[in-house]
Order: C-alpha cells, then structure tokens, then sequence
C-alpha cells in the first residue's frame, strides 16, 4: 500500500535517499507529499493540463529506483562533443565510470545534487525552493517528496564556462518499471556565463517515469544557454518543470529538442525580473506512433523594459499528438514590454492532432506583444518543384522538414549545439536519408 | 438605431392608421411573483397559451438548470447572481408608465442620443414616451405590418415565436434546440426554461429577403426581452440579413440578460446577423450595470451555406458571448467580425467558436478589442479542425488597443487540429495609441478626442465594413462616445 | 507675422533652446540650417506644441497672440502647419478622411461652415493632380505602406488643402531623390503667397536650391548663430559647420 498511488511502496520511510540527514530536507519531502495528497495527479479539469492526461500513470506502478539496476553496460553515451564537463546518471543514479568534473575552471561548481547536499548542505537549503517558492504544482510537489538524482550548476560573480557543461539521464533497460526524480538546482551569479547541455535518452523496453524539477537562477547581467534534448524511449513518460528567474539585463537563451517519449510534458515557468532582462525560449518537436508531446510555458514581464520571444516548430506524424500551450503575461506597470511567440505545426498525418493555445494576458499599455500560429502540411508546390529537379519523393519531403525545423533550430546560438542537434533531428526523418547531409554540403 | 432610410419613407406615409393585431393573445397586466419555480415556468407556457411539448421542453431545461454549476472559466468577475430576485415575467409597458414628454427623460440619455443623430421622434420612441402625436403614429406595430405584407408576398415569416407557435408550430419544433441545446450551458439552459419572446425567422427556398429584418420592428418589443429567444431558418437557396441591437443605450430595470439565438443555414443560403449593443454599462465603478450572457450558434447544415456574425459590443457592465459556427456542409463558409469596446470597469469575455466538419470548410475571425479605463477585455476562441474536415481553412486575425494603463486586453485562442490538410493561421497583435498618432492628427486641427475616435475607427475599419451602411455609420459614432474621457 | 523672443525650451530635462530669438514677417521663407542636436526638430515640435516639449522662458506671438499656452489643433486652427521629417502611419484611416476630418474641424473651430462632402472631394482631386500624385494615394490608409518619398508628398498635398498661414518643414529632403524633391518643391513654391510664410529646416543646401530663402539662420547649440541671405547657404556648403558654430559644434 502506498501513499502514492502509482509508485510502489513507501516513497519516504525505510528508503535510502540522498541527503537523508537533513532535516530541513525531510521536511521539505514531507511537506511535498501532504501537498500532493491534496490534489494528486493532475487530472484534464485544470486548465493547464486540458490537453495532457497521464494516462501511463494510471496504468502502472513504478519502483522507486534503489540502488542495483544501473550497472548496465552503456555503450555510447550521447555528447555534443567538445564540453568542460560531464554528468552521467542511469536511472537516476550516477555513473562516475562515464562522467568527469574534473577540469572545471574555478569558481563553478558542477555535481551532483548529492554530493552537494553532503559537501554544501547550507548553500542549497538556502538556493531549493528559492525560485520555485510560489509555485503550486503537483508535480512539483511530487518531486519535493521523492528527488533522489540531479545536479547543481553554480557559477560565481563575473565567472565565465567558456564550453558546456553536459548532462545525460539514461532511463530503462531495467525487468521492471521504475521511476526516478532529478531535481536541478542552477545558479549564475552576477555577470558570469554558462552553457548547459541535457540529454534525456532511454533505452530497452521497461517502462520508466522520469519527473525533473530544474530552478534556475540567472542573475543581473548574467548570461545563460540551456539546451535540451528529450529523447526518452517509446515506454518513457517524461516530465520537466521548469521555474526560471532572470534578473536586470540578464539574457536566457533556451532550447527545447522533443523527439522521444510516449508522454512527455515540459513546463516551463520564466520570470523576468529585472529591467532589461531578455528570454528566448524556443522548441522543436517530432513526434510519430502514439507519442505525446506537451510544451506549456508562462512568460511573466513583471517589470518594465523586457523582452521575450518565442518560437516553437513541431511536426507529427501517424496518430501523434502535439500540445503547445504558450502564455506571455504583462503585468501592470511593466511598460515597453516586447513579447512574440510563434507557434507552426506541420501535421504529416490525417490521425495526428495539434492542440495550441498562444495566450497573451496585458495589463500594461505601451507594450508590443504579438503571436502567431498556424498548422498545415507540406507544401505540395514546394514538394513537386523539388521532385521536378530529379530529387525523389522521400528525401523532397525530408528536406521540406527539415527546412521547415531548421528555422526554429536558428535560434540556438551555439553553432556546435545546432549542428549537433539538427544532425538529431535529420536521423528522425523517416528513410534516414543520408543523402541529406551531403545535400546540405552541395546547396 | 434610427429606420433605414426606406422604412422612414414607409413610415411617413402612414397617417393616423390602428392597426389590430389578433394574433396577440390577451395579456392580463399583471406579473408573475419573484422568483423561479417550476410553478412560475408553468404560468410563463398557460400565459402564452403554448402547446403541450413546449412546456415539457420548459420543464426538463428547469430541471437540468437547478443541477449545473455556474460557468467559472471566463475572466469575469461578479458577485453570484441571485435567480430569485427577478420577475421571470411581465406584461408590456402600460402606457401610463412611461415619461410624458423628452422633457422628462434623463438629459444625458438625451445627449447620447443628439451625439448619435438619433431624430426626435425615434428618441421619444427609444425613451418611451407617451402620448406622441396622433397625426404621426409612429407605432412600431403599424410600421411592423407595412413590412409583414412585403414579406408575407415573398413568402418570408418574421414574427415573434409566441405567433410563430401558432402559425407553423412545425417548424418550431423541428428547429428549436437543435443548434443550442437545452443543456448547452447554464445560461442557455434558464433561457430555454423561462424564455418570453424572440424573432423567429424562416425564408423559403430560393428567396432573398426583400429588406434587412430588424428587431427594431419586432412586436411588442417595447418590453425589452431578458431572455429573449431568437431562431432563423434560410432554407435552400435564400438570403436574409439580421439587424438586433440598437446604438441608443437602452436601459433596462432586469439586470441579467441571457439571451439564445440559433441559425440553420441550408444548401447555398446564407445568413448575416449583425449586432450593435449598447444596453448601460453601469456607474464608472460598474454598479448596476447590465450582464449579458448570450448564447448564439449558427449552424451551416448545407452545402455551400453561410453565416456570418458581425457585432459592436460597446455597453453592458458584463458580456459573456461566443456567436460561433458549426461547419458541417460542404464548402460551408463561417465568418466572425467584432469590435469590443470597454471603457471604465466593463469585462467583456467574447470571442468566438469554429467547429470544422465538412469538406473545404473556410473560417474568418477578425476581432478588435478595445480596452480603456479600468476595463478589462478578453478574446476567447475556438477553432477546431476534425480528422474528416479536409481541406479546412481558418484565417484569425485579432488585435488588442490599450488605451491608459488601468486596463487589461488578453488574448486565449483554443486551435485544434486533427487534420493535416487543414490550414490555420492564427495572428494576434497588441498596441497602443502612439503620442506620435495623436500629436499628428492634432497638428493638422483634430481635437484630442476626435483624434482618439479617428485612430480606432480606423483600427476597427475591417469590421466596419462588413456591417450593413445604417448601422455602421451609428457605429463609427458609437465608437467615439463609448472612448469619451479615456486619453488625456 | 511670428515672433520669437529669448525662447528657452528643454525636452525630457535638458535643455535644448537657450535663449533663441527670430522674427518672420508675412510672406517670408526663411531657412534654418544646423548640425545634429541643434535643436532643429525641437524648434518644429515646440512652435506646434508637442506635449513634452516644455518652454521655460520666453515667447512664441503669432499674429500678435501669444501662442504659449494654446493646445495644438487650436494652433493649426491658427494657420500652423508642421510638415514631419517622419510622417507616422494611422492604419485603417483613408487619407480622404482623415483630410476631410482635418479641414472642418478647423473650420469649426473658426466658427465657419463645413465644406460640402463633393466639393471636398472635387478640390481634393484637383490638388492631388497638380501635386502629380495618383487618386490612389486618396484611398490608402495615411503613410501605410508609402514610400519616403510618397510620404513627404503627402505631407505637401495636406499642406495645400489646410492652407495654412506659417508652414514649418521639418527636414523635408531628408530621405529623397532629386525628382521627389522637385515635386516637394514645386509643390512648397505654388504656395508662396504675401499671406503665407514659412520656416524650411534643413541639413543640407540643396533644398535652397529649389525653395530659395529670403533668410538663412544657422542655428547651433540652442541658438540662432548667424543670419545671412542666400549666400549664407552656399558659404555654409563649402566651408561646413565649424567655422560657423565657433567651439566644436
């Protein structure tokens, strides 16, 4: 019997969990539960969830992940290349044999959560909770109760990471179904620089139910990239909440690759605190089979003088289904605020479905807000012009894609993450068209 | 809303006439007690002499009614309406209980009407008057029956539904319910329960209607419905364009609106309802002011049909509407073209549902909202594509002016699509009125107000166009009034 | 005709007129000339009176009245037309409209009678051809969509339909073509009248060339410099600002 309902066993007592010394920690899971107890699992009643049903979590019961289960053999781990340092978790356990922190410049550090908790506990007790502090989520509570795996980022005043730092969650290849929880804590300080890289994969054929929380800070004039890949397996329900805060003159850039899971939801909450902040969050999203992919955002101009944009490309294929929930609020004083959102779905399909909804909620008047969002196929014109010069139909469709996605993948601002990143979405294309590349080269 | 420049020709030419109507069924003047019982919706039917099904269809709303929650989605706010509070009927006005002369009329109903060009005999009518010069009766049931035989000749029926009832009761049954039903919402769901009166409407095949049809020259329609009920049939073939509204503000002493307007278009008809609405707004804190709940759905059930909905939406303290289009024939075209205004503490939450079914189906949303004072203004809409509803096209275009910095404009658009040959375009933009717009317009001699009422005329120029000309000058003045006060 | 006395005027705190004297007899086109940050555009605004535009010592009398305190569609009723150096765009509003809307509101103002809907439209048309400009312009929503050029233009025809009495141009070169800024010039030149004077800012000689002055100030760091005949302009040409201007301009 458990206390949730989807999660076999005791999620608290009796389990080893990080940081379990910690009182304030307990209190803090203790509390999550009694939060989420309130309301359980969000039902399609609210609002926020109308399109998203997490029907997996009806239907089965996960382990809470232990130890065991992750000495697995891994034979590639995904990288963008070129990076400061590595994290590798496998169900939500680390992997010291893949990762490597040892070549950090000073004044970031760069673990894992647990470590942390054991190095620093007072740093994080005073950083958990701090951005996310208002937020009433369910899943957030949920993750309150039960993190057992994630990293902390922290870059001190004026520091800058020249390369990026990289993160990989494995999920799967377990007998059973399991679920784990990372809770991400990132903090630049004033005027310091990061990139952070993530990459969510799976692998086998276990189901598995990864809930993350990530709390960023990004402090005034500070500079922030965050990429991320979710490419969870077929059995895999995914989901991120996101609480963002970015102070005066402060600039987040972030991107969201979507080509895997059966469920996935990401929601990302930004807060643009401070005169001059900037936030570009941006998506691209693949999806095919079954699968179901949920972008919900809120973009809250709290003061004057921000801007903000957004552009998120998807394409779905066979009975597919694609959520995209977008909402940009100005608040009363918060004059000049500039905010654009784009939204365009291409449905390769008569069975799949895109569900949007770009809101805009403005209480101040000398603002320029717009949004724009539209769905529909692929040219037809464009596809004849292409099979007309000799290119057969398969590859003319994927170039058409690939066109069409490559625009969104524009706003990633680091050449070597876009290359990188674009070569995954090229590999999602149906016919692996290697042609492509070479396509690219010669155009 | 002054007459068409024909109907005031027709008028003139009656002189002195009474007209008898008896199709009215005698109306004791008296009121039902407060309040809302099944009692009270059986007295509504025996008072209107209704047959039998009716009043099961009465019966069965009520009871539906008393078990739905009040709708909480919209951005609205208000205390909960106490149903018990109102009289769910009254008789018409007796003639002793209206002002004697203008004189007597409130001066700043008066100045609103000169601002609209509204003449001084329909502003006696508009204010009620009493006792208005024998030689020219301007009696809306005289003007009423000049029209009812130009219609009658075409073979059009535009009556109220209570004589609707006893001339093709049918046809009322075989329509009422079937666009909006009972249980649609809770507002809807009272309507159908104590609704009085309301236009029906039924062109035959192959007719254009020889004149706009307005509610201004509907019967009795002195008593100003609160929960009026509204149903146009345009069967194969024909045309008919639909005027309801008024740009004069009406007051009215029941406070809650909650009107039902249901439209069938059949192969290759084609519908056009045009709203203008002014009902008081309330005090600069919005007490006392009017709530308007309206539901209105049009239904293209033909081939090739369309219905197109135009509104100015510049009054009442609340509205709460979605005229919306259900495209289920083939090549079906619907169409969605607002203006809404609000100025010191209105809420408006309106906005508009595209349901496409049929093949080819085409949608077109333009909405312009217009937010000043301490208002609040939201555009909520649907459009929603499913799987067979191949080749379906929409167009959204929606644009939010703020003026001052109390007010809020939101935008919420719903867009789902389940077809890949469907295309939706969907733009929204939000802006202000520039101190570069204004001093321009200023240098060239333009006062400041007149400045205002220029720029958001032309910000709302593409919904303008699509009203009949009458109606769209009053609307352009509208549009001024409703913006008194909000710059400067 | 205008008269200005010791103006001082400051935008957003500073102060950007200090202590700047002219006097423009009927009839008169005087030039003003000066570099960036002269104060050029805020003499225009504050001669038309753009609010945030705040005089804080000095007079403006047009016609013998102080123009200090008037709002400014009562100084257009005056006779007080600004060409802008950026007309803006008021989408949705025909330009036919909006000019008929201009013109009767002055005419109010002035206690006088509207102008019949199809006489304005017959003396619109006719203005609009010698004006070499299309009835297309006529239709079009105000500045949407025109090029620079066609903007300017519009500006002049509005010019000649308000008629107005004092006709600043504010940097109407800038931005055009010889052939454009012939029309423009031609159009400013049809308009010369006793009655009618005006004030032609510009950047460069050039426009002189075509609207000729009868006086030539040069106005740097918030005041009136030098005051010369056309000459002045040519002299300014060839040796530039400094030497005008004294310290560094």
């Amino acid at each position: 019997m458990s206390i949730l309902p989807f999660i076999e066993g005791e999620p608290i007592a009796g389990r080893q969990l990080i940081g379990q010394d910690l009182a304030w920690l307990t209190t803090r899971r203790q509390a999550g539960i009694e939060r989420f107890q309130k309301t359980g699992l969000p039902t399609q009643k609210l609002e926020s969830w109308k399109y998203t049903r997490l029907r997996p979590l009806d239907d089965t019961r996960y382990l809470p992940v232990d130890a065991g289960g992750t000495d697995i053999s891994i034979d590639t781990v995904p990288s963008v290349g070129d990076v400061a340092a590595r994290l590798v978790f496998v169900n939500g356990r680390l992997r010291a044999d893949l990762s490597d922190i040892s070549e950090l410049p000073e004044g970031v550090r760069f673990d894992t959560l647990e470590n942390v908790l054991a190095e620093d506990p007072l740093w994080v007790e005073a950083n958990m909770g701090s951005v996310a502090k208002d937020a009433d989520q369910a899943m957030l509570a949920l993750n309150d109760a039960m993190m057992d795996s994630g990293f902390v980022l922290h870059v001190q005043k004026g520091k800058a990471l020249t390369k990026p730092v990289e993160v990989v969650f494995i999920g799967g290849l377990t007998d059973q179904a399991i679920a784990y929880f990372p809770r991400n804590l990132i903090v630049l300080e004033e005027a310091s620089q990061a990139t952070l890289v993530k990459h969510h994969v799976g692998h086998g054929r276990a189901e598995y139910f990864a809930n993350s929380v990530s709390e960023i800070a990004v402090g005034d004039a500070a500079n922030f990239k965050h990429y991320k890949v979710q490419a969870e397996s077929i059995h895999a329900t995914h989901v991120a909440t996101v609480h963002t805060r970015i102070g005066r003159d402060a600039n987040y850039e972030g991107f969201g690759l979507s080509i895997g899971g059966l469920l996935s939801r990401t929601e990302t909450n930004i807060t643009l605190a401070g005169q001059g902040a900037n936030a570009g969050l941006h998506g691209a999203y693949m999806m095919r089979g079954n699968e179901h992919c949920d972008n919900t955002s809120y973009i809250d101009m709290a003061v004057p003088n921000t801007t903000c944009n957004q552009v998120f490309k998807g394409v779905l294929d066979d009975a597919s289904r694609g959520v995209f929930q977008g909402k940009i609020h100005v608040a009363r004083d918060a004059q000049k605020a500039d905010g654009r959102m784009l939204n365009k779905t291409l449905l390769l399909s008569n069975d799949a479905e895109i569900d949007s909804k770009p809101e805009l909620e403005i209480y101040a008047d000398d603002v320029q807000c717009a949004h724009g969002m539209t769905t529909g196929q692929l040219d037809t014109t464009a596809l004849f012009y292409l099979r007309s010069r000799g290119i057969p139909e398969a590859l003319a469709r994927n170039m058409l894609v690939q066109s069409f996605l490559g625009d969104a993948l524009e706003e990633i601002s680091d050449e070597n993450v876009r290359e990188v990143f674009l070569d995954r979405v090229v590999h999602w294309l149906p016919a692996h068209c290697f042609l492509a590349g070479e396509w690219k080269e010669s155009a | 809303m002054p007459a068409t420049a024909e109907t005031a020709d027709q008028v003139q030419s009656i002189e002195g006439e009474k007209y008898k109507y008896g199709f009215i069924t005698e109306i004791e003047s008296d009121m039902a007690p407060k309040g809302l019982s099944e009692d009270i919706v059986r007295f509504i039917s025996a008072k209107k002499n209704e047959p039998e099904w009716l009043l099961d269809w009465r019966l069965k709303a009520y009871r539906r009614w008393l078990e739905m929650p009040e709708p909480k989605w919209a951005k609205v706010d208000f205390p909960p309406i106490d149903y018990q509070q109102y009289h769910y009927y009254s008789a018409p006005k007796s003639q002793e209980d209206g002002p004697q002369s203008l004189e007597d009329v409130d001066p700043e109903l008066l100045a609103t009407y000169e601002k609209l060009g509204i003449p001084i005999r329909e502003q006696e009518m508009l204010a009620g008057v009493q006792n208005v010069a024998v030689d020219y009766v301007f009696d809306s049931v005289s003007v009423a029956t000049t029209f009812k035989k130009k219609l009658e000749a075409a073979g059009v029926i535009f009556c109220p539904i209570s004589e609707a009832l006893e001339r093709c009761p049918d046809l009322v049954r075989k329509y009422l319910g079937t666009v909006v039903p009972m249980a649609d919402n809770k507002h809807s769901c009272l309507n159908s329960a104590v609704f009085t009166d309301g236009s029906f409407v039924y062109i035959p095949p192959g007719v254009k209607c020889p004149m706009e049809l307005s509610t201004y020259f509907r019967i009795n329609e002195q008593n100003t419905g609160q929960f009026e009920r509204t149903l146009i049939i345009a069967d194969k073939g024909s045309y008919v364009s639909y005027l309801e509204g008024c740009t004069a503000p009406m007051r009215d002493e029941n406070q809650l609106h909650a009107a039902v307007v249901e439209l069938i278009a059949l192969d290759d008809a084609e519908i056009k309802y045009s709203t203008v609405q002014n009902w008081y707004p309330g005090d600069a804190d919005g007490k006392g002011g009017i709530y308007n709940f309206v539901t209105k759905r049009g239904a293209c059930r033909g081939k090739n049909s369309k219905i197109s909905w135009t509104q100015v939406e510049t009054g009442s303290a609340i509205t709460w509407k979605y005229p919306s289009c259900i495209l289920q024939g083939d090549n079906s075209v619907g169409e969605f073209y607002s203006i809404a205004i609000t100025n010191n503490a209105q809420q408006a939450d309106t906005g508009t549902k595209m349901i496409h079914i049929g093949k080819n189906t085409t949608s077109r949303i333009i909405s312009k909202g217009i937010s000043a004072g301490k208002s609040d203004q939201t555009y909520r809409g649907l459009v929603k594509i499913s799987a067979k509803a191949e080749g379906a096209r929409n167009y959204t275009q929606c644009d939010s002016l703020l003026i001052g910095d109390k007010c809020g404009a939101h935008t919420v658009p719903y867009i789902e699509s389940r077809n890949k040959a469907a295309i939706v375009e969907h733009e929204a933009t939000t802006s202000t009125i520039s101190e570069d717009q204004l001093f321009y317009l200023r240098q060239r001699g333009i006062p400041q107000e007149a400045a205002v009422a220029l720029v958001v005329n032309g910000f709302c120029r593409e919904v303008l166009q699509q009203l009949p000309m009458e109606f769209a000058v009053e609307a352009q003045k509208l549009v001024g009034i409703s913006l008194e006060g909000s710059v400067g | 005709m205008l008269e200005i006395k010791d103006l001082h005027a400051t935008v957003g705190g500073t102060e950007i007129l200090k202590g700047l004297h002219l006097v423009v007899e009927p009839g008169e086109v005087h030039a003003i000339m000066g570099p960036n940050g002269s104060g050029k555009s805020t003499l225009s605004y504050v001669l038309a009176g753009r609010e945030g535009y705040d005089v804080t010592g000095g007079r403006i009398i047009y016609n013998g009245e102080d123009l200090t305190n008037l709002e400014p569609e009562e100084r257009a009723a005056k006779g007080i037309f600004l060409a802008f150096q950026y007309p803006v765009e008021i989408p949705g509003v025909p330009n036919s409209t909006f000019l008929n809307e201009a013109l009767n509101a002055v005419r109010r103002y002035r206690g006088e009678e509207e102008m019949d809907k199809i006489e304005f439209i017959k003396m619109l048309r006719a203005k609009t051809k010698e004006l070499s400009m299309s009835d297309e312009m006529l239709k079009r929503a105000v500045n949407v969509g025109f090029s620079g050029g066609e903007k300017k233009r519009n500006e002049v025809l509005q010019m000649a339909i308000l008629e107005p009495t004092l006709a600043i141009l504010d940097e109407t070169d800038s931005g055009l073509d010889i052939d454009a800024l012939k029309i423009v010039a031609d159009g400013v030149n049809a308009l010369r009248s006793p009655e009618r004077s005006s004030l032609v800012i510009t950047h460069y000689q050039r426009l002189l060339d075509y609207i000729v002055p009868d006086k030539v100030h040069i106005l740097a760091k918030g005041r009136i410099q030098h005051t010369g005949g056309k000459e002045l302009a040519h002299e300014l040409e060839a040796k530039g600002y400094a030497d005008f201007v004294g310290e560094a301009a």
